[in-house]
């Protein structure tokens, strides 16, 4: 028995000795990683969600890219500080506008330079916007570009010299734009990546100009414009920057540099921030809110965001083709309640399509909670007291958030309007699919802001948009979106944008649910993060103060909601 | 000995090929494609990313094309990580993969054959029923309800490892592969617990056994050098498969540690249908399924002269 128990304490020994061996961290430039220590060295820890698909701008899609990618190029403008609405100057110095914002004068700035060192130029934004429009290239927000002048007919091949689409370097520092009508939320759109430029011989070093994936997004070769330049990219762990030398305003520039750690679960999230090993974290756990309200309520913030939750409605389906049908359902939904005790961090019941915030839009407010009136409009369509009316399936991506507010709606319709409702749980990438090919009846949706301008969410649902999905078309709808693209005066278009909002709605072919916020977890010594909302930071603005350890109390922040 | 490894080695060519095959065909009737996203890409550059990927080719056209590809042991493009090749995503997330495996399977080794062992002598006693009782909840534990709990105990409060990340975390004392290792270890320790409880009392029953104490050889003697051979059999076979499990990564453990393995490679690869990277990682834990078999099956001939005779 001796014998065993020397055995037993060997085997232990080895254990010990083999996790002293797997003890020994590998070596790494970087400094410690705890919070003070980042403080100090003022470098920034954040969380980018999932890892990046890519850095490229023209081939990124998502808002987790986009975020990465602001901090590595700058387009003509960069963002506000404060205001997601306005701007700063980037490439471009200054800029000025003819007088119904068609055409566009930005003059360079003679001493921006790439982070290679070269200097920048009007042609390369020229090259970059050509790329995109190279049809071959397959830029999923090519169509962003389409109000350039030619753009289209180039991009579909209808002409073939780019000197025609309206994009013209006059010299090295100044670059024309010619858009197809007026422009003026176009400064907020330029800070869309799809917007940036590229550097032309980089690209050309690893392919032609409309090769996909190719090495250049690699952090040795990466060439930017932004306050930041890559260091390290460790896919699924981790991508650092550090500031870029060349950076024309880097005087501004107040942080050494950002990690953006790609954690995508949020319970991981939650516990590294706890950990110390952010400064913020992407998102909160749900039911972790009301927790941080209460214990920590100096580490919640919880912005206002341009997005909105909706279902879309195949107007298609027998039963769903009467506009009063539709309405009784928008009618018959308590957003309030949902909001309250469902989602619980302060979104707003969406009483209309586009959320609120937009620079001189009033939101629509139309669906309030009205069962009456909702039951009256489901009688007057043929089915008093929801008599005979067929069931039909809500469509929803798989996830337990989801399937809660279906189940609620699901509820909230068969109690006030006596109908049945099934539910359906798909898989993302199927249930993508079975929506675009509408075949569903009701199907959960949302879309966010790509800039801080109505048309960013009406646009899409002009007659058989690759992003209307809904069967619905309208010529009058139409007809109002393609005026509000040509008309100069900012007021009168939204206006118009109102008016074509209002007709959309009335036929709903959606029910909105409600607008988006956006909640994170902040340490007191990050400076400067201002609620913007569409949660774009331009990170030169960013400061770290030191000395406010993890645990203290933040005394000056400046913002908090 | 050596023309069964050499056959068995054969066995591989045609097992990776059905492997491969169902796989390929299965990715192409699974609904929704790589380039599906909520802002939808227009028709023509969804259209354009397929021409440029193949993907607009007849199905048997881009089957044969894939299978001249993966004869010269290129799998391609990655449509995720949309600079890397399926082969250089492989090649980064393995090794992490391995070194958590590798540690779990000690780890699950030690706690384990300890374990059984202790039970097995102490038949029906306290000690057989305490370390029993642990294996049960150990196997009854998932793991993403053991990881949460060890990173709040050892990454939170007690702050020895990290919670999330691989590199130069040099702040803590515990290399990152230990905690998602633990976890992982902790389960398979509970079942190998069991196979070497019950390995072991069947060979303590034995004749031989009972001939040995007889002769006055001592207990540990005749544990670790008469039982033990015969009794970690079941062990044995259950430990290549085992291996092959531990080192080709858990999703869920690497979720929650939030380290960059193979194994969440291997489920997002789907969950984006990145059709090269879900065949890529399909053959590559189908080559080292199929050894861990083959070593084990050999570990086991070793130990068992009865199962040499019949290969």
């Amino acid at each position: 028995m001796r014998r065993m128990l020397v055995s037993l304490i060997g085997c232990a020994a080895a254990v010990v000795c083999c996790i002293r061996l797997f003890s020994t961290a590998p070596a790494s430039s970087a400094a410690s990683r705890t919070l003070q220590e980042a403080d100090r060295a003022k470098v920034l820890l954040l969380v980018s969600g999932s890892e990046p698909r890519t850095l490229d701008p023209q081939e990124s899609q998502g808002v987790l890219e986009h975020h990465i990618i602001i901090a590595l190029i700058e387009g003509l403008v960069g963002g506000d500080e404060k205001d997601q609405a306005r701007c700063v100057p980037g490439m471009a110095a200054d800029w000025a506008h003819n007088e119904d914002y068609s055409s566009w004068l930005f003059h360079i700035g003679e001493d921006r330079r790439w982070s290679n060192g070269d200097p920048v130029t009007a042609q390369d934004f020229v090259f970059a916007y050509r790329r995109m429009l190279t049809a071959s290239f397959g830029a999923a927000y090519a169509d962003m570009l389409f109000i350039l002048k030619g753009a289209e007919d180039y991009y579909r091949g209808k002409i073939k010299d780019f000197g025609q689409v309206g994009v013209k370097a006059l010299d090295d520092h100044r670059l024309q734009l010619d858009f197809v009508g007026p422009t003026p939320y176009l400064l907020s759109m330029l800070q869309h990546s799809a917007w940036f430029p590229v550097h032309p011989a980089t690209i050309l070093k690893f392919g032609n100009i409309d090769t996909r994936d190719s090495k250049w997004t690699r952090p040795e070769n990466y060439v930017g414009t932004g306050p930041f330049r890559i260091k390290t990219w460790r896919p699924n762990d981790v991508i650092e920057v550090e500031r870029n030398p060349y950076y024309w305003d880097r005087e501004t520039v107040k942080l050494n540099g950002i990690k953006f750690f790609a954690i995508e679960n949020e319970m991981t999230q939650n516990r590294a921030f706890m950990a110390g090993q952010l400064h913020k974290t992407d998102t909160v756990p749900s039911d972790k809110v009301a927790y941080y309200r209460r214990k920590k309520p100096d580490l919640l913030r919880i912005d206002p965001y341009e997005g909105v939750y909706f279902y879309r409605v195949n107007v298609d389906r027998p039963v769903l083709k009467d506009a009063r049908v539709r309405l009784a359902l928008s009618y018959a939904i308590d957003r309030e309640a949902i909001c309250k005790n469902i989602l619980r961090a302060d979104q707003k019941p969406a009483t209309g399509y586009t959320p609120p915030g937009m620079a001189g839009y009033q939101p629509l407010d139309k669906f309030n909670f009205d069962p009456d009136r909702a039951r009256r409009l489901l009688a007057e369509a043929g089915y008093p007291d929801g008599k005979g009316f067929p069931k039909f399936t809500i469509l929803f991506n798989t996830s337990d958030a989801h399937r809660t507010i279906a189940e609620a709606v699901q509820q909230m319709w068969k109690e006030e309007l006596n109908i049945d409702v099934g539910l359906e749980n798909q898989e993302w990438k199927v249930y993508l699919d079975t929506q675009n090919n509408k075949n569903y009846d009701i199907s959960r949706s949302a879309w966010i802001g790509d800039f801080m301008d109505p048309v960013t969410f009406l646009s899409m649902w002009t007659t058989g948009n690759g992003n209307n999905d809904t069967n619905w078309g309208n010529p009058q709808y139409d007809r109002l979106i393609d005026e509000s693209n040509h008309t100069g005066d900012p007021q009168k278009r939204l206006q118009i944008l109102r008016e074509a909002e209002e007709l959309f709605l009335n036929e709903a072919p959606v029910v909105v649910v409600y607008w988006y916020t956006h909640d994170y977890l902040i340490r007191p010594s990050v400076r400067n993060w201002y609620p913007l909302a569409l949660d774009n930071h331009n990170y030169k603005f960013i400061d770290l103060e030191t000395g406010a350890g993890p645990e203290e109390k933040g005394s000056g922040r400046q913002a908090r909601h | 000995m050596l023309k069964v490894i050499l056959s068995r080695f054969l066995q591989l060519v045609p097992v990776l090929w059905v492997l491969l095959t169902l796989t390929f065909f299965l990715t192409k009737v699974v609904p929704g494609g790589p380039f599906s996203a909520e802002r939808q890409a227009t028709p023509e550059v969804i259209a354009k990313l397929n021409e440029y990927y193949g993907l607009d080719k007849p199905v048997w056209e881009q089957y044969l094309a894939y299978l001249s590809k993966v004869i010269r042991f290129d799998f391609g493009p990655s449509y995720t990580y949309q600079s890397d090749s399926v082969t250089e995503v492989i090649a980064r997330a393995f090794p992490i993969s391995l070194q958590i495996g590798t540690l779990a399977f000690l780890i699950a080794l030690l706690i384990g054959i300890t374990a059984g062992t202790i039970a097995a002598v102490n038949k029906n006693k306290v000690w057989d029923y305490f370390p029993m009782s642990l294996a049960m909840v150990g196997i009854c534990l998932p793991t993403f309800v053991m990881g949460p709990i060890l990173a709040l105990v050892f990454c939170l409060q007690l702050k020895v490892a990290p919670v999330s990340g691989w590199y130069g975390l040099d702040y803590v004392p515990l290399h990152p592969a230990v905690m998602p290792a633990l976890t992982l270890g902790l389960f398979y320790a509970a079942n190998i617990a069991r196979l070497t409880r019950g390995g072991l009392l069947d060979v303590l029953n034995q004749d031989f056994i009972r001939t040995a104490r007889a002769k006055g050889l001592p207990d540990h003697q005749i544990i670790f050098k008469h039982a033990m051979r015969g009794g970690l059999l079941p062990v044995v076979s259950f430990l290549g498969p085992a291996f092959a499990g531990l080192i080709s990564g858990s999703f869920v453990v690497e979720k929650i540690f939030n380290v960059p393995g193979l194994g969440q490679e291997f489920i997002k690869s789907v969950f984006n249908r990145d059709y090269p990277l879900i065949l890529g990682t399909v053959i590559f834990f189908g080559t080292l399924i199929v050894i861990f078999n083959l070593v084990s099956d050999v570990a086991q001939a070793l130990l068992d002269p009865k199962s040499r005779r019949s290969p």
